[in-house]
């Protein structure tokens, strides 16, 4: 009975064993399938986007000499810098203020700052075009960094906020008891701990704001076009080889920003688990 | 002990200065904006005090017509997130660890990658001269190009595209947590492979379906650049708002349209956070 069941079992895990990869690698590849589409297709030397035509870098050199494009990739990066690099300085101090705690209304804050992540980006967008229209701020770069940040503090409050968490509160405690002051605890201590999950909270703020079209398009002057504002444009009207080779640029520049946040988290991750295992040695 | 008072009183004082950048962010650019779209929205058109006439202005055939057309499009994407993604998280969770993490990477690149760079691969991949239809043509299965864009379906299918990560995520740390030794006891009392599967597996794992659900049906009720770009004209509630501000400038009835949306989504998480569902951090 009991031999029976195995074998069976054993069965069942190659039936497993077979569909299992097959599946994971079909869903995979219609993943990732589109993406490289996009990448090929900004070598087609081909006008529009449509049959394959041979292999060109032409779109690409078209690209830089566009003044407009230009402008737009300045706009996206300077958008991206300011608005993530904000956004990881409030949404860092936010964190530890929350953490260090006993404030009153301490919960309320943190779901109005983190509301963003939770409703429409279209109803958000909108809500910003007509306050903005009503206080008679001039929209353009100015709104566009203020409304990035408002969406991004909450990844890094959230990313922050669960280092803080996970942090020995004893670290901070020996260094008080040390004799160091507050601040000096903050610099020496607390901000190099949560260091990591800071800066990847920023980065993906900054692939947020590098890739948003919504909010922009509703707080955005004739002026000042940001990079998916391009895109989605070209797109509207058909797209073009050269609104491939820009979202490839688009995508290059988002998955280096992805890349560097995972690796951040997964290194604070492994040292964690090194450290802990150093603790565990030691008290064996 | 009044000295003790005093400290915490200037250390808490320290902590209100921590917070208040963020609060001026969550006041000025989260609140105050939200406040206005609400007071438009009861605003009268005239601009004689408040009334409920732009929400009764939403009761048109039309208007409704766009609502549930939305609401079904969002629930279509929502079951086929489901059932293509729960077997995906399963299939991910139950990989070797060797597997596992690079698995998690390939699922996550896409997840943040941008949504509109992605739709575009889709247009490409099913325009009338594309590769989909060149390879059905080869294979033979069709003799004339197909023309795939602007149907319901590819709308459907981007959507769905565009979303799925929204329910592996969860999903995957729901069966990754799920003790399997459960799942071989009910197989040793006898239980078929799918009869353990629907009373063990499905109810242990169903924090991260319902987590998933949300995740994938929020989003989904918004988005609107999807069927602008995959042509074909559907309307959806997004679109419908958009119009309303932008080409009909009534902002009023806008307000009243993306408070309705407001309160939808802001509901159903209500709701799932009142059935005890965890909190959404995914990220």
């Amino acid at each position: 009975m009991a031999l029976d069941s195995r074998r069976g079992k054993k069965r069942k895990g190659k039936k497993r064993k077979i569909f299992s990869p097959i599946y994971l690698t079909l869903v995979l590849v219609i993943l990732y399938l589109p993406i490289l589409m996009v990448v090929i297709y900004s070598f087609n030397s081909g006008r529009t986007i449509g049959a394959w035509q041979g292999f060109t870098t032409g779109w690409y050199t078209r690209l830089f000499g566009n003044a407009l494009m230009g402008d737009a990739l300045k706009n996206s990066l300077i958008l991206a810098a300011l608005s993530s690099g904000l956004a990881g300085a409030i949404g860092t101090l936010g964190a530890i203020g929350l953490a260090r705690g006993h404030l009153r209304g301490a919960g309320a804050l943190e779901s109005l700052a983190t509301l963003p992540m939770m409703i429409p980006e279209l109803v958000l967008g909108m809500a910003y075009l007509a306050v903005f229209t009503a206080a008679g701020i001039k929209l353009g770069m100015g709104a566009l960094v203020a409304t990035h940040t408002a969406f991004c503090v909450p990844y890094v409050l959230i990313n922050v906020k669960s280092r803080l968490a996970g942090m020995d509160p004893a670290l901070e405690e020996a260094a008080r008891d040390l004799g160091a002051r507050p601040m000096r605890v903050l610099r020496d201590i607390t901000l190099p701990l949560i260091m990591p999950s800071v800066v990847s909270g920023m980065m993906l703020s900054a692939a947020m704001s590098l890739d948003d079209v919504v909010i922009s398009f509703f707080v955005t002057s004739a002026e000042t076009t940001t990079l998916p504002l391009k895109v989605y444009t070209g797109l509207r009207s058909g797209g073009t080889p050269e609104i491939n080779a820009l979202s490839t640029l688009m995508l290059g520049a988002i998955f280096i920003c992805v890349a560097l946040s995972q690796l951040l988290s997964a290194r604070s991750a492994r040292n964690d688990s090194t450290r802990s295992n150093a603790a565990e040695n030691r008290s064996s | 002990m009044a000295r003790k008072t005093a400290a915490q009183r200037r250390e808490a004082r320290k902590n209100a200065l921590f917070v208040l950048p963020m609060a001026l962010v969550a006041v000025l650019l989260v609140a105050v904006p939200l406040i206005y779209v609400l007071i438009t929205s009861l605003a009268a058109s005239d601009g004689s005090g408040f009334t409920l006439a732009n929400y009764k202005a939403l009761l048109r055939a039309d208007y409704l017509k766009v609502f549930l057309g939305s609401l079904q499009l969002a629930l279509l994407t929502t079951v086929l997130c489901f059932a293509v993604g729960y077997p995906f998280a399963y299939c991910m969770a139950r990989a070797g660890r060797r597997w596992r993490s690079l698995l998690m990477l390939l699922v996550i690149i896409p997840f943040w990658t941008s949504a509109l760079v992605r739709i575009y691969g889709w247009k490409i991949l099913l325009q009338a001269n594309g590769p989909v239809n060149g390879v059905l043509r080869a294979l033979g299965l069709i003799d004339k190009n197909v023309k795939f864009l602007g149907s319901y379906g590819s709308v459907l299918l981007t959507m769905v595209y565009c979303l799925i990560s929204f329910m592996i995520l969860p999903c995957h740390s729901a069966v990754d947590k799920m003790d399997f030794t459960l799942v071989e006891a009910a197989r040793d009392l006898g239980a078929k492979p799918w009869r353990a599967f629907l009373t063990v597996t499905l109810p242990l794992t169903m924090p991260g379906i319902l987590a998933g659900c949300v995740l994938v049906f929020v989003p989904s009720v918004g988005l609107f650049y999807l069927s602008d770009i995959m042509g074909g004209g559907l309307v959806l509630v997004g679109n419908l708002i958009r119009d309303q501000l932008l080409k009909v400038r009534d902002w009023n009835t806008g307000s009243a349209m993306s408070m309705v949306l407001i309160v939808l989504t802001a509901g159903i998480y209500l709701l799932y956070r009142r059935s005890g569902g965890d909190d959404l951090g995914v990220f």
